[in-house]
């Protein structure tokens, strides 16, 4: 527990004491909300793993990819 | 939008990813051991300067990471749903070091860095020392693991290919984690890594001894700099005549695309400077260069450590040379499409669920698996990477590291010989090299991954069948939106460095 409690007065100090710091948290806060939400959310959403509820139904699409014949 | 333009916007998206994801990732290598030496120094010397001179230096270290952490991130939405064939075909090969180094990066990064930043006042002198070393452990083994599954990619092993399922399953984990090429681009990366770090150090301080500002600061720092520099730069020379020498024993035809070689010959010397005739056409008897200064026998000794071995050409690798035991690209084109045939055939079995029918072509299958990848092209030629930028990466990126041990050298010897200050000319090339050290790493990158064209993963799935386009966005917008994102991160970086920089070590951080 009191190595809990250092640890959080750790972090908690440090975060306190920043100064370019703050600056630089700003900017991978906001990196990271473009990342995760705007990108993610509207180009990336869709995977194998969301398309398809089964592995067999995975393997089956990749299957038919790398076996189909050339128009 | 067709087929073919989302495949090429797939991949310009990756290469603009992966390209700018590498200008934060070197310099967190390199300059992380450069922090750790000096704080070494400090709490064996217990002197202060060498305080002010680490926590400088970690400043600006902070910055690039701080900026460049989670680019990788983009990659693997990419994977995800822009090569989801290739990401479903690698199965758990790739997976399993892209695992591992999330939860290093996670765990030991991101815990020793905090040390690292906030604990100055709050640990003992050696558990901070402790932590930052650990920091830049934890930074190069993260790259390790990424350059592992990198590794397989360019040398296929340790796996069997499962017809059932489409995915490759690991057979043995020390093959695929020792793998010599593995091994060798690990090397070869994370000591262009150092190299960037230590021209950046030098080139600041360069800057500081031109302005005549924080002179024992900047000489300190050139001390360390360069010396960590010098040694690099000569590592960075062997882990790279290993890595060109597994690149002639796994991807010959890449080896020959980086040396503009058109016929094969024993004894071959390797360019030393050229420009490549652009009319040059496979099969013709044109001369592959306008101009070029060869060094003779090195490309023999470089590839096959012999200097009379047979250096196969493009033109003996696409249409095959018996004499050397070279077959051509259309023997492993016909022998691919045996494969793919009896892929197809199998998964028929398999609806049926004939048993024996499997067996059958899964053996056929497996004869041939070797030359999977080939059964998707048409003609041999399609084998070819684009000689040029292959040609000219490589060239540029030998060029500038034989400049770095030069430029390491010199800064040394007038640093020790305290006279540096005066060496005006030395300190210009110092600053202006810190580009040059990007421009090299980058090019590098381009040898490799354009080198290795037009394959994902080295003879058994061309780039055009890795690519599937599942998301309903617009794959030319959202290459757009990463270039904006990525040249904001850029320009947001290099000014608030460049104004730390100019507060200097003495004013705070």
């Amino acid at each position: 527990m009191r190595l809990l409690l250092w640890v959080f007065h750790f972090y908690k100090d440090g975060f306190m004491h920043l100064s370019l710091g703050k600056t630089l948290w700003k900017i991978l806060f906001v990196k990271l909300l473009i990342m995760v939400v705007v990108f993610k959310l509207f180009f990336f959403s869709t995977t194998l793993n969301t398309r398809f509820s089964n592995d067999d139904e995975r393997s089956d699409f990749v299957l038919e990819n790398l076996t189909k014949e050339k128009k | 939008m067709n087929e073919l333009a989302s495949v090429d916007w797939s991949r310009a998206q990756f290469a603009l990813t992966a390209i700018y994801h590498f200008l934060f990732v070197p310099l967190t290598l390199g300059l992380s051991f450069i922090i750790a030496i000096m704080e070494t120094i400090y709490v064996a010397t217990n002197d202060h300067a060498w305080k002010k001179i680490t926590q400088f230096w970690m400043g600006l270290f902070a910055i690039n990471f701080a900026i460049g952490v989670a680019t990788g991130l983009i990659m693997e939405f990419e994977f995800g749903t822009n090569w989801a064939n290739y990401a479903w075909f690698v199965g758990d090969i790739f997976g399993a070091p892209l695992a591992i180094e999330g939860i290093l990066a996670f765990f030991m990064e991101s815990t020793f860095f905090a040390v690292m930043f906030f604990g100055w006042n709050k640990v003992g002198p050696k558990f901070h020392l402790l932590s930052t070393w650990l920091v830049a452990v934890g930074s190069n083994l993260s790259a390790f693991w990424i350059l592992v599954a990198n590794g397989w990619m360019q040398y296929p092993i340790g796996m069997h290919f499962n017809p059932a399922s489409a995915r490759n399953e690991m057979e043995n984990f020390f093959d695929v984690v020792f793998s010599p090429v593995a091994i060798a681009k690990f090397l070869h990366t994370v000591s262009s890594g150092y190299v960037i770090g230590a021209l950046f150090v030098i080139g600041i301080s360069a800057w500081f001894l031109l302005k005549n500002r924080e002179v024992l600061f900047a000489k300190r720092s050139l001390v360390v700099g360069a010396s960590f520099g010098l040694l690099t730069s000569l590592f960075l020379t062997i882990s790279g005549d290993e890595s060109a020498y597994q690149v002639a024993q796994h991807q010959p035809v890449k080896l020959a695309a980086m040396e503009g070689l058109y016929k094969g010959e024993s004894r071959a010397g390797i360019i030393a400077f050229g420009i490549l005739n652009p009319d040059k056409r496979l099969g013709d008897d044109a001369h592959e260069f306008l101009g070029d200064i060869e060094l003779p026998y090195m490309l023999s000794l470089l590839g096959y450590r012999n200097v009379d071995a047979f250096v196969g050409g493009l033109e003996d690798l696409v249409y095959g040379n018996a004499a050397h035991g070279l077959p051509s690209a259309q023997e492993r084109i016909d022998s691919g499409k045996i494969a793919l045939k009896a892929l197809s055939d199998f998964r028929a079995a398999k609806a049926q669920n004939d048993t024996e029918a499997m067996k059958t072509h899964e053996a056929i299958l497996q004869a041939h698996m070797k030359d999977f990848g080939y059964g998707y092209f048409e003609k041999p030629e399609q084998i070819v990477p684009p000689i040029a930028l292959s040609f000219y990466s490589f060239h540029i990126m030998v060029s500038l590291g034989m400049w770095f041990i030069v430029l390491f050298a010199l800064t040394l010897f007038f640093t020790l010989k305290r006279d540096v200050q005066t060496q005006k000319p030395l300190l210009y090339a110092a600053l202006w090299s810190i580009p040059l050290g990007y421009i090299a790493a980058e090019a590098g990158w381009i040898v490799a991954e354009v080198g290795r064209q037009p394959w994902a993963i080295q003879d058994l799935m061309p780039t055009h069948m890795a690519a599937t386009h599942l998301g309903s966005g617009n794959i030319a917008l959202s290459f757009s939106l990463f270039a904006l994102l990525f040249t904001a991160l850029l320009i947001a970086e290099i000014k608030i460095m460049l104004k730390q920089i100019a507060i200097g070590p003495n004013g705070g951080h």
